[in-house]
């Protein structure tokens, strides 16, 4: 049995805690919470990469290509891909989060769907996205 | 409010214990910055796919336009903000030693403010620059 810790890190006396993660069955609603959280981490290291971009955009023609090339191998396009997905995927995500910000939408049938439409949009999206790109290239 | 109303004594607030009563507005702040990426990640995006592979000076002239680099100026602030404060969020829910929970948070702006100068001057260089 868990045994609850203080703040600094010392066991407390036998105290039970509540149930965590591993004990329930995955549930849509559920996933979809959890790559809420790893999509905007992701995002959050994905920011090196705009940045990067800009900076090369910047610095000079030389630079540009080098870095332009390496964003456009086989590689760099599947990290391109994955940002895409993470960023069509948290922002739908959010739309979510402000239906709920407004008290609507907790109906269980309600959250199934809306997680539901969140994963199939996002492929949705993302797959349009690079059709558009690859078209246009 | 009145310490009669309590049973609460300052000490709490010695030991830094208790809502820091920033709680509404890193709330507020969170769901502001969101739906101003919403509209300016889709920029980002039509921008990114208009210039995917293009060449320098396709760039750098597409970067030169005010209609260009000031959305990119707006998306990165509003980034920013956005992703330190779900950073923070992840690092209070999941780091406990109070010392490596401080040092991720003062990493955790600083990251945020470094790839946001870096970003930023890169547009100002861009469209009024060098």
């Amino acid at each position: 049995m868990a045994v609850a810790k203080t703040a600094r890190g010392g066991a407390k006396a036998g105290r039970p805690l509540s149930p965590h993660l591993q004990v329930y069955r995955m549930t849509v609603s559920m996933l979809m919470s959890i790559l809420h959280r790893i999509t905007g981490a992701a995002l959050y290291f994905g920011t090196l990469l705009l940045a990067w971009w800009l900076v090369a955009a910047a610095t000079g023609p030389a630079y540009f290509d080098y870095v332009s090339r390496i964003m456009g191998s086989l590689p760099g396009r599947l990290v391109l891909l994955g940002f895409t997905w993470a960023l069509v995927h948290h922002a739908l995500g959010g739309l979510r989060h402000f239906l709920w910000d407004t008290g609507r939408g907790y109906e269980l049938k309600t959250i199934d769907l809306l997680a539901w439409l969140t994963i199939l949009l996002s492929l949705a999206i993302t797959a349009l996205v690079w059709a558009g790109a690859l078209w246009l290239e | 409010m009145s310490t009669k109303d309590t049973m609460r004594t300052p000490l709490k607030n010695v030991r830094r214990l208790g809502s820091a009563k920033e709680g509404a507005d890193h709330f507020w702040m969170q769901r502001l910055t969101a739906i101003a990426n919403l509209f300016l990640a889709v920029f980002l995006v039509w921008l990114v796919v208009a210039l995917a592979g293009a060449p320098h000076a396709t760039v750098k002239a597409a970067l030169a336009s005010p209609l260009v680099s000031l959305p990119l100026l707006l998306l990165i602030v509003s980034a920013m903000i956005h992703m330190r404060l779900g950073m923070q969020t992840i690092i209070e829910d999941y780091v406990h030693g109070e010392g490596a929970k401080l040092a991720l948070l003062v990493l955790n702006t600083f990251f945020a403010v470094v790839v946001g100068a870096a970003s930023a001057f890169a547009v100002l260089r861009l469209t009024i620059g060098a």
